[in-house]
């Protein structure tokens, strides 16, 4: 009897952390369901009257997702995000991966004190960057091009990338790297022998934070792209999407399910690299 | 010394110290230059007008709006996220689908703030009295009474800021709870134990004990919470696009940027913004030094 009167003793617990799950996951179930429906029924009736017969796979369709890949540019802006995001998390990686050895196992007047700026630069608001760059890049002719963009997120991604990889390559032993010196091996060697191999690991969960953070960006590439559609990414295409189709939510909820695909797989296959991200940003430090 | 030890260093530094300082410290000063000018839009020369932006971002309406908003985004956006972590980390540890009830509350910090936007405003979505609400918040509220008359939630002025909070806290207590979850963890469960054995209760053990032990990651969850909540942009764009007074700090320097065309008192919001974090940032490099010196 001692187990019954367990079970109820914790159903409040289990009833709202269930209740909590739902109350997380159902507004995105229903955007997913929304978008499988066609038209007439989104528009009439509630996503949820498809539990009503939930068997019926008739009362789906992929319309939506046609329609919007076709007419609304989600294609081309697809494509756009891939060329803007890969770029921009192989440069900043590869850059921070040097600057965070420097950091760690080289000794050069200024390193204390360039790192502490770095730090503090980590959280500077990217609006305070917005106007000048903006100006150079009208002078320069780099507004509206993916190397501006690229150029623009490397920069703001690096602080935090240099500041994460030093914490990582610094907390490898000590002697591991003393000994290879030893044996004459020079800093280049130690770098790509020793430090990166042995951070793979930090490497990856660094690239899925800035595939991820450059991928869902809508500021930076809403203030350099200007929004023209040959180079919009899926953030400013959906964003504009709606405003020009207001409440046509078949074609929104699909839209905006195509913009959320990548980083949802992403999420399923790597969120143990995600998490270990997070964590080594935030608390350890 | 190894033959070209001393410019090595500079070899591996210099390429990124050359993009950060390109990209964030020389438009940084040209922002605070720029927020004391007149900024014509064109080549005609700029004009220096003291503190006037400053003035104007202190006293105009919509600025005055954008300062309320912010601030109640900051108390509410900030307590939400880390309570619920908190309380999220400690309950989720006593059941035994933890890692399923956590990835679902995770989600949402993949996808893009304008994704979440587009979820939620669908959420939101109204129709008149009379019609089928499609909207899952007017349909759930209209099944639970038959007087609830539909509502607006974005364009009510009363529910709309409340309304974009609410999804801002939908993306960020996942990373809250990854965070305080870990954490918790960490305390050593004879600690807790102990408590119980002494007589505490939970409630006890949890202001007495937990708290205590987790408060330096409390800190550093809230301060991450206060410099997003400070930069929030993209959620009041895609949801309201500021109308209906829900405008923010920076979606209030963006339209004064592209609507207006007027970068110098743009310049002058986004000056206030980098004060407002500066504390913060200064939070940040003294706790890195402590860590350095225990290192």
């Amino acid at each position: 009897m001692k187990s019954i009167s367990r079970i109820w003793s914790r159903l409040p617990l289990h009833l709202l952390i269930i209740g909590l799950a739902l109350l997380w996951i159902t507004p995105s179930l229903g955007l997913l369901a929304s978008s499988l429906r066609p038209a007439r029924d989104v528009l009439s009736s509630g996503w949820w009257t498809i539990l009503e017969r939930p068997f019926d796979l008739g009362q789906f369709t992929l319309e939506n997702y046609a329609a919007v890949l076709n007419r609304s540019g989600m294609d081309r802006a697809f494509i756009n995000s891939l060329i803007i995001t890969i770029p921009s998390t192989i440069l900043p990686i590869t850059l921070a991966s040097f600057a965070a050895y420097a950091f760690a196992w080289m000794d050069f007047p200024g390193r204390r004190a360039l790192f502490i700026i770095l730090v503090g630069l980590i959280v500077v608001p990217l609006q305070m960057t917005l106007i000048p760059i903006l100006r150079l890049y009208n002078h320069l002719g780099l507004a509206g091009s993916f190397l501006g963009l690229w150029l623009a997120h490397t920069g703001y991604g690096l602080p935090f990338a240099i500041y994460l990889l030093r914490n990582f390559f610094g907390a490898l032993p000590r002697d591991l790297f003393e000994s290879a010196f030893l044996d004459g091996a020079s800093h280049l060697t130690a770098f790509f022998r020793l430090a990166l191999p042995l951070s793979v690991p930090a490497l990856a969960s660094m690239a899925i934070f800035q595939f991820l953070w450059v991928w869902n960006d809508l500021l930076i590439a809403l203030v350099y792209l200007g929004g023209t559609p040959q180079v919009a990414p899926l953030t400013v295409r959906v964003s504009s999407l709606v405003s020009s189709l207001g409440q046509d939510w078949h074609l929104l909820t699909a839209a905006a399910f195509i913009s959320m695909l990548l980083p949802l797989v992403i999420f399923f296959a790597l969120q143990r690299y995600f998490v270990r991200g997070i964590l080594a940003g935030s608390v350890k430090g | 010394m190894k033959l070209g030890s001393r410019w090595l260093p500079w070899l591996f530094i210099g390429p990124a110290l050359f993009l950060v300082g390109g990209y964030l410290v020389y438009p940084t000063l040209n922002t605070i230059y720029l927020s004391f000018f007149e900024v014509p839009f064109g080549p005609r020369p700029e004009v220096f007008v003291w503190l006037e932006n400053y003035e104007y971002a202190f006293t105009n309406n919509q600025m005055l709006i954008a300062f309320r908003n912010n601030l109640l985004w900051l108390v509410l956006f900030t307590l939400l996220t880390v309570s619920l972590g908190l309380i999220l980390a400690v309950l989720l540890d006593r059941v035994r689908y933890e890692a399923l009830a956590k990835s679902i509350i995770f989600l949402p910090m993949a996808i893009s703030f304008v994704g979440a936007g587009v979820i939620w405003k669908f959420v939101y979505a109204f129709r008149p009295a009379g019609q089928p609400q499609i909207g899952l918040l007017n349909a759930l509220l209209g099944l639970s009474s038959p007087q609830f008359q539909p509502e607006a939630w974005l364009i009510d002025k009363g529910t709309n800021n409340f309304a974009l909070i609410a999804v801002g806290v939908w993306i960020w207590t996942g990373f809250c709870l990854v965070i305080l979850s870990a954490a918790y963890k960490g305390i050593p469960r004879e600690l807790l134990e102990a408590a119980r054995v002494d007589g505490a209760n939970e409630w006890q053990v949890f202001r007495k004990i937990i708290i205590p032990a987790m408060s330096s990651t409390i800190a550093v969850v809230a301060t991450t919470m206060v410099i997003n909540v400070l930069k929030i942009f993209d959620i009041v764009y895609v949801m309201t696009s500021g109308d209906f007074d829900t405008e923010v700090i920076a979606n209030r320097m963006y339209k004064e940027m592209f609507l207006l065309r007027d970068f110098g008192q743009a310049s002058a919001i986004a000056v206030i913004l980098l004060l407002a974090i500066v504390p913060v940032m200064l939070v940040n490099i003294r706790r890195f030094q402590e860590q350095e010196a225990t290192r």
